[in-house]
């Protein structure tokens, strides 16, 4: 028989429980209709603030296809629960309906807290909880203006940096003495406060908040404090706290707890026995969670309870924190503040480097008890599962920068490594051993470590290479070094050739790993045409006949058409070549126009065509940049704010050429409608009224991903300037093979660290990429040209060496569509044995 | 053994492949590094195109190789057999180097 469970509020909690459900209950016996105030299917609210860097709605979305179509789910959006009748056992909705329940689950989260300083609700004023909360803030955001945020601990640190993403200049108003008062003491509080303000951000702390005042329309024009200080704005933000939401308790006879929220036990039950209460509204045993991780405990609580009729109690919670996004590392973990008794403190501060940690240790310095870290929070995802163990190495050691002493290997099995996802060390070792996982994606999938606020990352690397994966960077059996190494060894050299590498650095002949990224790196370094001398042998079939290698051993020919920009005559002259040398043509995704079918033989004679005709290698057959698609833009659409066209073109003759670890593609929309698809791109530039938006990261192919934003509002020259620095940072560091995704998420640090490096210039490189990119750029020259002036080069394109004009036997076509389409191969056989 | 010219030692690339025609029989020709010359058969045998001569040349520890750039089989040159699949083989064909003229023998 199925039974109704009402799930009340459809967030990150709630949306776990049902998950939770629906995969215990393979009977199938209950049936669950879930109310959400919100708009949207439960997001991460968790990574809310990446939502104004980069991240769309959808890609912050936590439900699948399968769960929306899940018959036994019954999802009603924009429909709150408005009261509940315990002895009727019904829930009425703000629709009017009256919906029967056996059992009932309240998972209604909280909502900021809004201190009732005069002006509070004046408009201007903001909270930061949901995707609508950052819609409002973006559209009041004024670049260049200060914006104010009340309240200084964790979130509203996430949205004074919301407002930066902004433009806007933020000022963070915190009652207590220090930042983030919660999680970090004295010490810490000094050194976050540093950290922040070389951000741009100002901090007032132990500044009350008078009054919001308003302008003559009665909308934000400042804000007032207590010490009489003003702050002109328009834009504030409240980020005070919360308060759960415990309203359809009280009505419906529920007991509260006495600091608010629903009061339920350790099982999360309230006092009728059909109703629950999960999440930041609920109070387990009369405290309030405000974190993620214990509402997910809390929903598998539940879910146990409703199919099973059983599994454990809450076992309490990790209240383990980590600010994300600001570029500032802070962590706080277990009894940070040392409230134990006979507490034992240690503290290593080092204000030139602008870092601070502190352990807390129990009375006998024996067990970890919880601890501080501010300015470089490296060693909280090994110390973080150690809260309540024995110390595996002396304090200090623990702490020292880099969190030097310790690794994976110090923590004992049950230790919980992921805390948002409650995954054990135990967990994802047996993960990595049984299902032979081998890189931390792997480990993701397969063990949901990792997938939340991503603190926990560094140490899944580290537990991947204690199981004995081999993470060695060697590029092959010939050379021990990784690609990036190989390549700063040939840039610092001077090295011009694979075998002088080899001789020097490597080991054996070489292969087909090692060959083709050397040629890469001799390439993006200038060192000679791609089939000079030995070069030539080192080139994937691709780059040795520049062209595509197609199934049937024949290739594809691919002009550049910059920006996808063409004239009638070179369309005819395509149309031509392909006519005359009968070649299937097709035009592709990415606004070139693809021959298909050519001999090797007649590649030197299709392309003196193409040259002649002014053509140039597209480079479709390279790991280099593939193509830079465009909209029409300002000129002939009449939605643009910029000239795409000009700046697809701009950009694609510069990049031309550029040999990268992996194929590179690019794309320039003329504005926000994005009809060239630029976010799908390695590099993507969206037009603004301002300039252009900057793009990186993203892919399309097995795992696509949406491009990330790099920054925003660039002049035409600080677009070039950015992307030059991005690619050629790329080129030199990436794996062979390696996307600019996979690259980006390679780093320690992320696409922050990237916008460390290539925007704000950390690492003081910047000169040195663009001074690289120039000389690219000075060196570029038509492959195929080059190829056509050289007899050399041309007596390699032959069917055969001793019958240069003799058709292989293996090509066969037949014809479809009016067109040619290969025959599929008479297979040999495989397994013949034949005597020399 | 019946010998068949094919071309010029000089012609011929270290480490480079080149096909060339033994009566019907596609065959892919390599000079290594060290100016060892092998002849094997130019159809992959995972696809049945004639490709194995603009495969990249290397070595499997210390064993002269060859990689079919279809679907990057490793193919031994001595032996011809796969190294990946061991029980595929590619036909090898006995070469030398007269004078100056590249000779394959005829099976
Ligand atoms: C910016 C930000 C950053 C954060 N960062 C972190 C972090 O780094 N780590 C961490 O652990 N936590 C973080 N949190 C907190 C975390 O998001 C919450 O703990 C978590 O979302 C709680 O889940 P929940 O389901 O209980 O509540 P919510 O996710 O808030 O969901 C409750 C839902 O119920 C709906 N609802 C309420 N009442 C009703 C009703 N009567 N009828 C129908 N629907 C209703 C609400 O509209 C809401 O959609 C962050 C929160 C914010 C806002
Ligand atoms: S992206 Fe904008 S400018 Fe470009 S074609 Fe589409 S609507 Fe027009
Ligand atoms: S600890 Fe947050 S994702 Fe693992």
């Amino acid at each position: 028989m199925t039974r109704t469970l009402i799930v009340v509020g459809h967030g990150m909690v709630g949306h776990r429980l049902v998950e939770e459900v629906r995969a215990r209950d393979a009977a199938g016996t209950w049936r669950i209709v879930v109310l959400g105030e919100e708009s949207r299917p439960a997001y991460d609210r968790v990574a809310l603030s990446s939502y104004l860097d980069g991240k769309s709605a959808e890609d912050l979305s936590l439900v699948t296809h399968e769960f929306l179509d899940d018959p036994l789910v019954d999802l009603r959006l924009d429909t709150g629960a408005a009261s509940v009748d315990r002895h009727a056992r019904t829930v009425s909705t703000t629709d009017g309906a009256v919906l029967g329940y056996d059992a009932l689950v309240l998972a209604t989260g909280s909502r900021p807290f809004v201190p009732p300083v005069p002006g509070h609700d004046l408009d201007g004023c903001f909270v930061y909880r949901t995707l609508d909360d950052l819609d409002e803030i973006r559209d009041a955001a004024t670049e260049g203006k200060p914006g104010v945020v009340i309240g200084g601990g964790l979130l509203g640190l996430e949205a004074a940096n919301a407002l930066r993403l902004l433009g806007m200049h933020p000022h963070v108003v915190e009652m207590a003495p220090r930042l983030m008062p919660l999680q970090v003491d004295e010490g810490g509080g000094q050194v976050l406060s540093r950290l922040v303000g070389d951000l741009g951000l100002t901090v007032h702390c132990g500044a009350a908040t008078q009054s919001v005042d308003a302008d003559e329309q009665g909308r934000v024009r400042g804000v007032t404090l207590a010490d009489g200080t003003t702050i002109d704005t328009d834009v504030v933000v409240f980020s005070a706290g919360v308060r759960p939401r415990d309203e359809l308790a009280e009505p419906a006879g529920l007991e509260r707890a006495e600091r608010g929220g629903i009061l339920v036990d350790d099982r999360c039950r309230t006092s009728d026995e059909h109703i629950y209460a999960v999440g930041e509204c609920a109070a387990v045993e009369g405290r309030c969670y405000g974190l993620v991780a214990p509402g997910y405990t809390m929903a598998e609580v539940v879910a146990g309870q409703l199919v099973d009729a059983a599994g454990d109690g809450f076992p309490g919670a990790d209240m383990s924190t980590k600010l994300k996004l600001l570029g500032v590392d802070v962590a706080s973990f277990g009894d940070a503040h040392g409230t134990t008794g006979g507490a034992l403190e240690v503290v290593y501060a080092n204000n030139a480097a602008g870092t601070y940690a502190k352990l807390v240790l129990s009375d006998d310095a024996q067990v970890l008890l919880g601890g501080v870290l501010v300015g470089d929070a490296g060693a909280y995802s090994v110390l973080r599962p150690l809260v309540g163990r024995e110390l595996p190495a002396p304090p200090e050691q623990l702490l020292l920068p880099a969190g030097s002493g310790v690794d994976a290997g110090a923590l004992p099995g049950d230790a919980i490594v992921c805390s948002c996802n409650n995954v054990s060390k135990q967990d994802i070792t047996t993960a990595i051993t049984e299902q032979e996982l081998t890189d931390v994606a792997a480990v993701k999938g397969c063990t949901k470590a990792g997938t939340s606020c991503g603190s926990c990352v560094p140490m899944l690397k580290n537990l991947l290479s204690e199981c004995g994966v081999s993470t060695s960077n060697a590029l092959c059996e010939h050379f021990p070094q990784s690609r990036s190494e190989l390549f700063e060894i040939v840039h610092a050299t001077g090295i011009q050739t694979f075998s002088e590498l080899i001789g020097r650095h490597g080991s054996g002949r070489g292969c087909d790993i090692c060959k083709p990224a050397v040629a890469s790196i001799l390439a993006s370094l200038g060192r000679g045409h791609v089939l000079d001398g030995e070069h030539a042998g080192l080139q994937d079939t691709n780059d040795r006949f520049l062209a595509n290698l197609q199934r049937n051993g024949t290739y594809s020919v691919v002009p550049r058409i910059p920006g996808g920009e063409i004239t009638p005559d070179k369309l005819i002259t395509i149309g031509e070549v392909a006519r005359d040398f009968g070649l299937y043509t097709k035009i592709t995704g990415g606004q070139r126009i693809d021959m298909f079918g050519a001999r090797v033989e007649q590649l030197p004679e299709i392309w003196r065509r193409l040259v002649d005709a002014g053509f140039e290698s597209g480079h479709a057959y390279g790991k280099a940049l593939r193509t830079v698609k465009s909209c029409v833009g300002n000129d002939w659409c009449r939605y643009g704010v910029q000239d795409s066209v000009a700046m697809a073109i701009r950009l694609e003759l510069r990049y031309r050429g550029l040999r990268s670890p992996h194929k590179l593609k690019s794309g320039v929309s003329g504005c926000a409608r994005e009809c060239a698809e630029a976010r799908s791109k390695d590099f993507g530039v969206i037009a603004t009224d301002k300039g252009w938006n900057l793009y990186v990261g993203g892919n399309g192919g097995f795992t696509p991903r949406h491009a990330e934003l790099l920054a925003a509002d660039l002049d035409d020259d600080g677009l070039v300037r950015l992307i030059d620095r991005f690619l050629m940072f790329y080129v030199r560091t990436a794996d062979r093979l390696q996307r600019t995704s996979a690259w980006i998420e390679s780093l320690e640090g992320g696409l922050e660290h990237v916008r460390e490096v290539v925007v704000e210039d950390s690492l003081g490189i910047a000169a040195d990429l663009e001074a690289a990119m120039a000389a690219h750029v000075g060196n570029y020259s038509d492959e195929w040209a080059g190829v056509l002036r050289d007899p050399h080069k041309l007596a390699r394109f032959v069917s055969f060496v001793n019958a240069p004009d003799a058709p292989d036997p293996t090509i066969s076509f037949t014809e479809e569509r009016g067109q040619i389409r290969p025959v599929s191969l008479p297979m040999p056989s495989i397994r013949q044995e034949v005597r020399a | 053994m019946k010998w068949q010219q094919i071309c010029a030692y000089e012609s011929l690339s270290p480490e480079y492949g080149v096909p060339a025609l033994l009566g019907e029989h596609p065959v892919a020709l390599f000079r290594t590094g060290d100016g060892e010359l092998f002849a094997v058969g130019n159809v992959d045998p995972y696809c049945g195109a004639g490709v194995i001569s603009r495969g990249i040349v290397g070595d499997r520890e210390g064993e002269p190789t060859v990689a079919s750039p279809m679907l990057k089989q490793v193919f031994s040159l001595r032996t011809g057999e796969c190294l990946d699949d061991p029980g595929t083989r590619l036909p090898t064909f006995a070469v030398r180097r007269k004078d100056d003229v590249v000779e394959i023998g005829l099976p």
